[in-house]
């Protein structure tokens, strides 16, 4: 079954079409990519699919169930959290404090329970902080744990947003450009990240990047856009030698020219 | 220096301490700028005063009332304005803050302009010193639970914060609500202190010798918020030396420790005894995850 998809999905910013009448499907459990020439409208559907934008027309189902008309933190409930192209910690808190914060939803103690520090809060508040040294663990920032979030190199502040994202322990995490600014090293550690993602936390993964050898290398189904329609979807060999796809990247007639970006 | 003045200046000290405290919730930890909590403060000293005069409510009740009574005045403001951005909700509370001083003025029922007078004088410097340690104490730990960390969350980044499941307005509501209450039981203890209320009292002034107080101190700390609140309650009283200078010496003051520590006096750091053992104990052993 497709745990995601989007039927006719369109975003009008006044004049401009950002998206325009896309459908696309992801299937549960598969890592898929969102690929397109700046200004293709990968960026809108995120937010769309996010619920930060409201969609002008079409319809995006999750589960079933349809999203495009409930708020992001209602979205985010329901097991659809991401990660931003211009990384957007909560900067002046430390490590630890980015993740248990993501983990608030693992508790239901109320106001007066903080207040009064029932066993209630001081059971689930010990469940929280076991959870955030877990995850801390698994992605290597326990060495981190008390730093300030602004305070880490590019590279642990990506790691720490997809982190703080999974804290939040969604079925299907949006990842915005997470090679952005990466080396090819740093690049190479990240493809292992995603599939570990999918595999040890249980969730589908889908993926914006410009890096062609990332988004080739993990992927299993890949939806192409440009000027905000879907050129191609399927899967990377399929949409590596589509010819509509190598126009849109190189220019018209490209003979047989394999995608490189 | 006699003891009745002493004694006058740490009672001033407690009432703004319990009105700054609710504002630090609001500006320190959830971000939003208020310039109309003395409009709040107003509504609790009215409402806690006609809760004890015409209704005869016990002491303890009537602070309660007042507090309650500023914090459901609050919900309605913040319904309209909190989906505002930034300083947007800034210039409502202001605009806020002034309604509520020009409507006491004009509603002649507790005085009008006039004030109202009379009020039993109940406020002692025990009963504020219970009150402001609860109230230290209630933020201390609201603070620290998942309700105060997804205000902090708000505060630093909103937009990640509801993509990991925060309801950002929900947590803006709860802490204006909170926030209203304190200074709604600060204008209750003023009024049973002074044994007078009037309009006049609660000017914008009022609400922004808070904001300074919050910002010296240091946002998103409870520790500088209390020491801020202390120390500038006090200062003005320091420098009665400096006669028809004093408020001049006083601005001075503030606008060189804002030049000097742009963070405030605690720079979102928290004064405790965990803090101090770090700083002056032995190093700890690095914490291994169970």
């Amino acid at each position: 079954m497709s745990l995601l998809e989007t039927k006719n999905l369109t975003k009008q910013f006044g004049g401009l079409t950002a998206v325009d009448n896309v459908t696309f499907t992801v299937e549960e459990g598969s890592i898929t990519g969102l690929i397109g020439p700046n200004g293709a409208g990968k960026t809108t559907v995120f937010n769309l699919i996010t619920g930060i934008y409201k969609v002008t027309s079409g319809q995006i189902l999750f589960e079933g169930v349809p999203i495009h008309d409930r708020e992001p933190h209602v979205i985010a409930g329901m097991g659809i959290t991401r990660t931003f192209q211009n990384i957007r910690l909560f900067r002046r808190l430390s490590v630890r404090d980015n993740i248990l914060t993501a983990g608030h939803s693992g508790a239901r103690y109320s106001v007066v329970d903080s207040i009064l520090r029932t066993p209630r809060y001081v059971q689930e508040e010990r469940q929280l902080a076991r959870e955030c040294e877990r995850l801390m663990d698994l992605m290597d920032l326990t060495e981190v744990a008390s730093s300030r979030a602004s305070s880490l190199p590019y590279g642990l502040q990506r790691r720490l947003e997809i982190a703080r994202a999974l804290a939040v322990k969604p079925k299907m995490i949006l990842l915005d450009e997470p090679a952005a600014g990466m080396n090819p090293d740093e690049t190479m550690q990240l493809m292992s990240l995603i599939s570990r993602i999918r595999d040890e936390f249980d969730c589908t993964v889908l993926v914006i990047d410009h890096r062609m050898d990332l988004i080739m290398g993990i992927c299993e189904n890949i939806v192409v856009l440009n000027f905000g329609r879907k050129l191609a979807e399927g899967p990377p060999e399929a949409v590596q030698t589509n010819p509509a796809v190598i126009e849109a990247y190189l220019g018209a007639s490209g003979e047989g020219v394999a995608v490189h970006a | 220096m006699e003891w009745f003045y002493v004694k006058g200046i740490l009672i001033q000290s407690g009432i703004n301490l319990t009105a700054v405290l609710g504002l630090s919730l609001l500006t320190g930890f959830t971000g939003l700028f208020s310039f109309g909590h003395a409009g709040f403060m107003a509504v609790g000293g009215y409402a806690a005063v006609f809760a004890g005069m015409r209704l005869g409510l016990p002491y303890p009740l009537a602070l309660l009332f007042g507090g309650l009574v500023a914090g459901i005045v609050s919900l309605p403001i913040g319904r309209l304005t909190l989906n505002l951005k930034g300083d947007y909700f800034c210039i409502a509370t202001l605009g806020f803050g002034e309604a509520i001083r020009l409507i006491l003025d004009n509603v002649q029922t507790f005085g009008g302009a006039r004030g109202w007078p009379g009020i039993p004088v109940t406020t002692d410097l025990f009963n504020v010193a219970v009150v402001a340690i609860i109230g230290t104490f209630v933020m201390v730990r609201l603070v620290n639970s998942r309700h105060g960390r997804n205000m902090i969350a708000v505060r630093e980044e909103e937009l990640a914060a509801r993509t990991v499941g925060i309801d950002a307005f929900k947590y803006k509501m709860l802490s204006l609500f909170i926030s209203a209450m304190y200074a709604g039981v600060a204008g209750g203890l003023q009024g049973y202190y002074l044994g007078f209320l009037q309009p006049k009292m609660f000017s914008i002034t009022k609400s922004t010798e808070f904001t300074i107080m919050v910002i010296f101190g240091g946002i998103g700390s409870i520790t500088g918020t209390v020491f801020g609140t202390l120390l500038l309650t006090a200062l003005p009283e320091v420098l009665r030396a400096f006669a028809i200078w004093r408020l001049v010496v006083y601005g001075a003051a503030v606008i060189f420790i804002m030049i000097s520590r742009p963070e405030g006096l605690m720079g979102g750091k928290e004064l405790s005894l965990a803090a101090l053992r770090r700083l002056f104990g032995p190093r700890p052993k690095r914490e291994v995850p169970s």
